[in-house]
């Protein structure tokens, strides 16, 4: 079986990041960007069933810009063994065609699994997994932070993080997962890794060549800072604590 | 924007409709309900708040599925939930027991294909944000994530990088338009049952002998499991007392737990002391676990990571109680107190007011 990953290159999730002058967006330029850290765990949860036996091979996807063969060198360096690059030169891609596009992928590509991050950590959209899952008919196992596959049966088995605890479900293969925080530890590419990425092969498509049309439902009218919380005052005692939460912010 | 005339609504699909009577085009909405125990979850009402805020002649119907007696139930107190609604739909189904996104999908695509909604709006729980961008990949549309304000009927504000920016996108695309809204920024009204029974909206059931899901088997429910908790939801409290990689164990969290009990709060962590396994992960706040907005939020042991902040700053007061008088938690605070939680909290417990 074969395990399909998909991940995003995003500004790194520790940049404090700042939004342009003129509102159409957060500055990019010069900024630090890395593999989407829900991504990072989607890859090695693949590799490590690709190591305990459970899949054959694991092909990483993205879908960007020309840099974002970096993400997927980084992904090969991994362990990934091959990557599919959909360049666009589009300034924004939805979720809704990125999830055609790896539809498409899949369509082609035939794995058992496709794993994905549950959001990325630009658009916080949380939709991609869900909705190319609801594309190809095939079951979803969303915010995982356990997964088990039965290769046997042809199930894989997915304990899920929801509000007030956690869900355990059953599908079927071929099936969709998206990785919650806890699933897992990514782990780091060794020098020698970084070196046998370099003779891996990256496969270049583009959208029209898996005919998808880059869906623009959406505009984005601004992008603004939050508004500031006004300065707050450094207390001496908890009983001025007590004193003003009681009588000047009447919350007690 | 597509609108429907009186006339185009269609009695075949459900029993009856409460639909208001008026010769003007109508926008409807249908807000997918989230039930527990014979009663609609508060983030569903905040569903229904945020359909309100779309415009005047907004026709908000609530879909409730499962089955048996406990959804019957739901669809009563659902009724007389929300002076906004108009019509409860049942799709009561075996099929339906579990809230699994496959039949929840394909059910939401079969009753968007009969009644042709302008609006398909859930909450941002974790209910929602499984099921509604399926559903919206079913119907061909672009979904939209986490609305915190809906400024004109397709004009919507959203928090992108961790809620450090905040992205107002227009949807141009065709109906519906479907959301996921984030309960804390939708007010529910606070009418007693009785005030209410005036407002309330009509009962059907939805004619599922067409239904067909193309997903049927694909996936099983296997379980769920709760942490026993006594403390109110974390994230409908009023108070919520939340402890980071300061509080150093397990065994510290408890002294938390009392303080919260003495407040009637709800307790939350951050990441650091839901991976260091001092309580469950559910109770973590931030970009990547709950979304809250309580009247009161006291931090102890945080620093304030852009995540964590994420999760917290629309609360209205917040106090942080840090040993680091440079933790960034103080840039947001309303109130910071520089010291010891080992000292503060037991202090605290000693000399707050007793109600």
């Amino acid at each position: 079986m074969k395990i399909m990953v998909s991940m995003k290159r995003v500004i790194d999730y520790a940049v404090k990041i700042r939004v342009k002058a003129d509102k159409t967006g957060v500055e990019t330029t010069n900024v630090k960007m890395s593999m989407n850290p829900f991504c990072e765990i989607a890859l090695e949860e693949a590799l490590r069933i690709k190591e305990s036996g459970g899949a054959s091979e694991v092909v990483a996807v993205s879908i960007g810009p020309p840099k974002s063969a970096d993400t997927l060198r980084t992904a090969l360096a991994m362990g990934a063994d091959r990557a599919v690059h959909v360049t666009t030169t589009a300034p924004t891609v939805y979720p809704l065609t990125v999830s055609k596009i790896l539809s498409a992928l899949a369509d082609v590509e035939k794995p058992g699994l496709l794993i994905l991050g549950k959001q990325a950590i630009d658009d916080d959209c949380n939709q991609t997994g869900q909705m190319v899952a609801g594309l190809l008919r095939w079951p979803q196992g969303t915010f995982a932070s356990k997964v088990v596959l039965d290769k046997e049966k042809q199930e894989v088995t997915v304990e899920r993080e929801v509000d007030g605890g956690l869900e355990t479900v059953c599908l079927s293969l071929p099936a969709v997962i998206t990785t919650d925080l806890r699933l897992n530890q990514p782990r780091y590419a060794t020098l020698p890794n970084i070196m046998k990425a370099k003779s891996k092969v990256i496969k270049k498509v583009t959208p029209e060549e898996l005919n998808v049309e880059i869906n623009t439902d959406l505009e984005v009218l601004q992008v603004t800072e939050p508004p500031k919380r006004k300065a707050g005052v450094i207390l001496s005692s908890v009983d001025e604590l007590i004193d003003k939460l009681a009588n000047e912010a009447r919350v007690l | 924007m597509r609108k429907r005339t009186i006339s185009s609504v269609s009695s075949y699909l459900f029993s009856s409709t409460s639909i208001p009577c008026s010769m003007r085009r109508l926008i409807s909405t249908l807000v997918l309900g989230e039930h527990k125990g014979g009663i609609v979850k508060p983030s569903c009402l905040s569903a229904i708040s945020a359909a309100g805020s779309i415009c005047n002649d907004n026709s908000i119907s609530i879909l409730l599925a499962g089955s048996g007696p406990s959804l019957q139930k739901a669809a009563s107190h659902a009724a007389s939930s929300h002076p906004s609604l108009s019509q409860v739909l049942v799709a009561d189904n075996d099929l339906l027991t579990h809230p699994l996104a496959e039949t929840w999908a394909d059910l939401v695509h079969f009753v968007q294909q009969k009644e042709k909604y302008s609006y398909i709006i859930t909450s941002s729980s974790s209910f929602g944000k499984n099921i509604l961008p399926r559903a919206a990949a079913l119907l061909n549309v672009s979904p939209i994530t986490d609305v915190i304000e809906i400024s004109d009927p397709k004009v919507f504000t959203r928090p992108i990088y961790a809620g450090n920016a905040l992205s107002t996108v227009r949807y141009n695309g065709l109906d519906p338009c479907m959301l996921t809204v984030r309960a804390t920024s939708f007010a529910t009204p606070t009418l007693s049952l009785k005030e209410s029974n005036s407002t309330f909206a009509a009962i059907s059931q939805v004619d599922l002998s067409e239904f067909t899901q193309e997903t049927f088997g694909k996936s099983k429910w296997i379980k769920k499991s709760s942490p026993n908790t006594e403390r109110p939801d974390l994230v409908n409290a009023r108070v919520v007392v939340t402890g980071g990689r300061g509080l150093k164990s397990a065994e510290n969290f408890k002294l938390l737990e009392t303080l919260a009990g003495k407040l009637d709060a709800a307790v939350g962590a951050t990441r650091a002391a839901v991976d260091a396994g001092f309580v469950a992960n559910d109770l973590q706040v931030g970009q990547t676990g709950k979304i809250v907005a309580p009247e009161l939020y006291i931090a102890f042991g945080v620093s304030g990571a852009i995540q964590h902040l994420a999760g917290m700053r629309d609360s209205k007061i917040i106090v942080a109680i840090n040993k680091d008088s440079d933790a960034p938690i103080f840039q947001v605070a309303d109130y910071g107190l520089v010291g010891d939680l080992f000292d503060v909290i037991p202090e605290l417990l000693e000399k707050l007011p007793v109600d």
